[in-house]
């Protein structure tokens, strides 16, 4: 247990989370505020007094006055004394190089009385600017310790680690603004009313006590009541605080930080930005930047996602041979690791894009990307920051979601999180790679494009369309709960922070293993059962067919063929199979047949089910063999409807099926991460049932068509 | 006149805002009236806009931009 509680405050881009990672190192984790879906990253750090201290690192705030969902949890944690995260010590971490900005939020802070000290960060820079801080006198002045660090070079660690033990348990600060002024009769009626004596703190309740869930309805109804009483303007009202904390922070700043060479600072910037943000240039590097990212993800996760699969191959076939056989062996082998590889084998990608992600954002570069690209995007609903997640979306939904958690409006957010999984992600590769080869000629147009490409290209396109579109039409019928803001600063370019870079790509690994694997394990035992059981009477029928034909057969290459016959009958008549042939009048109209049905309900999971569903319902060898994808393709091409004698994979069939893939959701562990990031089933459940519902009309509008 | 009315390069002083609201966000973020503000460059399709103020850059929308009387 720890001895004393830390929280970490201070606006955005202040190298807070670089501090929290430094203080904190491995030993964090990820929780949630009670009641709230906001993160809350706590970890432990060791005092030189040997005391143990739990660091929690709140979210990036310009001011107690949030913007922002996330913003709001700062005030809530600091005002509530009984929160589990209320802190005996505050850290206000600031940009030296910009002081004054940062105090107000201090000004605000220190206001609440709650102990505290002052870091200032990015003390090296200051000083290369030629900004020079007197930290004794703002020490004195501010009536709390302020200690330099460089959290980038790790400089001033121990300093500060020995001044948070130093802070007395008694608040030191010195008063700033009178925050009674403002409105003295409400703050007076508000200090008697929930018994405290800080005039600021009643201040900030009246102004957003509905933020404040500790207070009962009655509280609130009494609170609301003394406000409208009192004629309180809260917007006005903030107006004027700020206008006075700036005005006694000039007082307070005034011969502390000297400012000598004010104009070279921006040169770098300057001239980074003139090409990165041009016109013409500026898009051609952002494109050439986004191929890379592409690529990148595709081909350096193709190596381990290959020893990955390799791996569980290898451990399933294994735990065959060794374990005992029996079902609780077949659950583990094939419900459990095969659930487990299936999240696993997500990791190089999620790794990748995410080290690329967070290479961007510390070098400063997507902050201009969000400059570029938001009135493009705000058209259709979306903003600047939606860019990235609806591209990675191209390799994997699963990565792209969580890293729209960068987009601070909560409308916004969840737009680009609900058309993400509509871009067509790498898992959706093999099917339409299967199908079009099955019923697109395999010939030149112009005698330069190949046919098959350019449906390959056309799928994709129209992927980006759709998540446009649907994008636009969520903007009409989602409520905004907040006014959008793109206020934002842009921040001035470095290199990146490579131990960052390694912290995101484990933490992001991490919470998505454990968050969405819980919910795949958990879906992909239930389709093993499905599959694997049936009635009991078939499967026993089954069984003694097969007992019967195999005793009198020696040659091996016949028995093979002959367990693959068995397994695939199995499965026509396990519970999915049922299924399958029970939803065949619904599909019947996408010119599906029942076996296809089957497919429809293994692949529900996880689109790449599809291929391998289909090998085994035409009981042919796995697709990785040699030439195996030809003879499925072959098998599947002849198969013919046992009525009518035609063939059941004709041009509409196909394109109807590679429209419904397209849009159907058919992927738990997207399902999953939504959740995860909207912290309810609303939006996933919205999700699932409008693009099944989109790939269903699709898929019928072209069977229909085409047919 | 206002601040979405000038064109990159030019400066001006902030002396009031349109909207209390967005006067409150934009002060927080250092836009201070007596403050000078210079527009640095506009996003390549016109919207939104870099400003440097208060030591450091800024980029906002030209409705937000709007809500910033200066001269």
């Amino acid at each position: 247990m720890a001895d004393l509680k830390v929280a970490l405050v201070g606006n955005p881009n202040t190298g807070k989370s670089t501090l929290f990672n430094l203080l904190t190192g491995l030993n964090q984790k990820i929780g949630n505020f009670p009641g709230i879906t906001v993160d809350k990253k706590t970890g432990f750090c060791k005092l030189p007094s040997g005391k143990i201290a739990e660091i929690i690192d709140l979210p990036g705030t310009y001011s107690l006055y949030p913007k922002s969902k996330d913003e709001s949890i700062v005030f809530q944690v600091l005002a509530d004394k009984n929160n589990s995260s209320h802190p005996d010590v505050i850290v206000l971490v600031a940009d030296s190089t910009n002081l004054r900005r940062n105090l107000l939020l201090f000004s605000q802070v220190a206001d609440l009385g709650i102990p505290m000290l002052l870091v200032l960060n990015m003390a090296d820079m200051a000083r290369k600017e030629g900004i020079s801080i007197d930290i004794d006198k703002l020490s004195e002045r501010l009536g709390v310790q302020v200690v330099n660090i460089s959290a980038r070079k790790a400089e001033g660690l121990d300093t500060l680690k020995q001044a948070i033990a130093q802070t007395t348990s008694l608040a030191t600060q010195t008063s700033s603004i009178e925050a009674k002024s403002f409105a003295p009769e409400a703050v007076e009626a508000i200090k008697q009313k929930i018994g405290t004596n800080n005039d600021y703190y009643a201040l900030q309740v009246l102004h957003q006590h509905e933020h404040l869930a500790f207070f009962t309805d009655k509280e609130q109804e009494e609170i609301e009541a003394i406000e409208i009483g009192n004629g309180f303007d809260t917007v006005k009202l903030q107006g004027d605080e700020t206008v006075a904390r700036y005005r006694h922070l000039g007082k307070i700043l005034s011969d502390v930080v000297v400012d000598t060479g004010a104009k070279r600072k921006f040169t770098f910037t300057d001239q980074i930005d003139a090409v990165l943000t041009h016109k013409i240039w500026g898009f051609v590097i952002f494109f050439l930047i986004l191929f890379f990212i592409f690529n990148a993800i595709f081909s350096w996760s193709s190596v381990p996602m290959d020893l990955i699969e390799g791996g569980f191959a290898w451990l399933t076939e294994k735990g065959h041979e060794h374990l005992p056989p029996g079902v609780l062996t077949d659950l583990l082998m094939d419900g459990v690791v095969a659930g487990l590889g299936g999240i696993v084998i997500f990791i190089p990608q999620i790794a990748i894009l995410f080290a690329l992600i967070s290479i961007l954002e510390d070098t400063g570069y997507m902050a201009r990307v969000t400059f570029m690209m938001d009135k493009v995007m705000r058209k259709f609903g979306l903003s600047g920051k939606s860019v990235v997640p609806m591209i990675g979306g191209i390799a994997c939904a699963v990565p792209s979601i969580m890293s729209a958690r960068n987009i601070e409006s909560w409308k916004d957010r969840i737009i680009t999180i609900m058309v993400t999984p509509l871009v067509s992600c790498s898992a959706r590769l093999p099917v339409y790679t299967l199908l079009i080869s099955l019923v697109v000629p395999d010939e030149k147009v112009w005698g330069l494009f190949n046919l098959q490409g350019l449906t390959l290209m056309a799928m994709y396109f129209i992927s980006i369309v759709a998540a446009v579109l649907v994008a636009a039409v969520f903007k009409f019928i989602i409520k905004a709960k907040e006014r959008s803001y793109f206020i934002m600063e842009l921040p001035v370019y470095r290199m990146p922070r490579w131990k960052n870079v390694l912290f995101t790509m484990y933490e992001k690994s991490k919470t998505f293993v454990l968050e969405a694997g819980k919910v795949i394990i958990a879906i992909s035992i239930i389709l093993w059962v499905m599959s694997t059981y049936g009635p009991a009477k078939r499967f026993e029928a089954i069984d003694a067919k097969y007992d019967r034909i195999e005793a009198t057969s020696a040659d091996t290459v016949q028995l093979a063929s002959l367990e693959r016959d068995r397994a695939a009958e199995k499965l026509e008549n396990s519970y999915a199979g049922l299924l399958g042939q029970t939803i065949e009048p619904m599909i019947k109209p996408l010119g599906y047949d029942w076996k296809i049905g089957i497919a429809l309900i293994t692949s529900f999971a996880a689109r790449e089910a599809f291929v391998g569903t289909m090998a085994t319902i035409y009981s042919v060898e796995g697709a990785d063999d040699d030439g195996g994808e030809m003879r499925l393709r072959d098998k599947i091409g002849a198969a013919k409807d046992p009525q009518t004698g035609l063939p059941i994979f004709t041009f509409a069939t196909a394109f109807s099926l590679m429209l419904f893939y397209a849009f159907a959701m058919q992927c738990m562990s997207t399902v999953a991460v939504v959740y995860r990031e909207t912290k309810s089933w609303k939006w996933p459940v919205i999700q699932l049932v409008y693009m099944t519902a989109m790939a269903y009309v699709a898929a019928l509008m072209a069977y229909q068509l085409l047919k | 006149m206002k601040l979405s009315q000038l064109n990159p390069g030019q400066k001006g002083t902030i002396v009031s805002f349109t909207d209390a609201e967005m006067a409150v966000k934009l002060m927080e973020m250092g836009c201070l009236p007596g403050e000078e503000v210079e527009v640095e460059r506009c996003a390549p399709l016109g919207d939104p806009i870099a400003i440097r103020v208060a030591g450091y850059q800024l980029c906002l929308r030209k409705t937000e931009a709007a809500v910033i009387i200066i001269q």
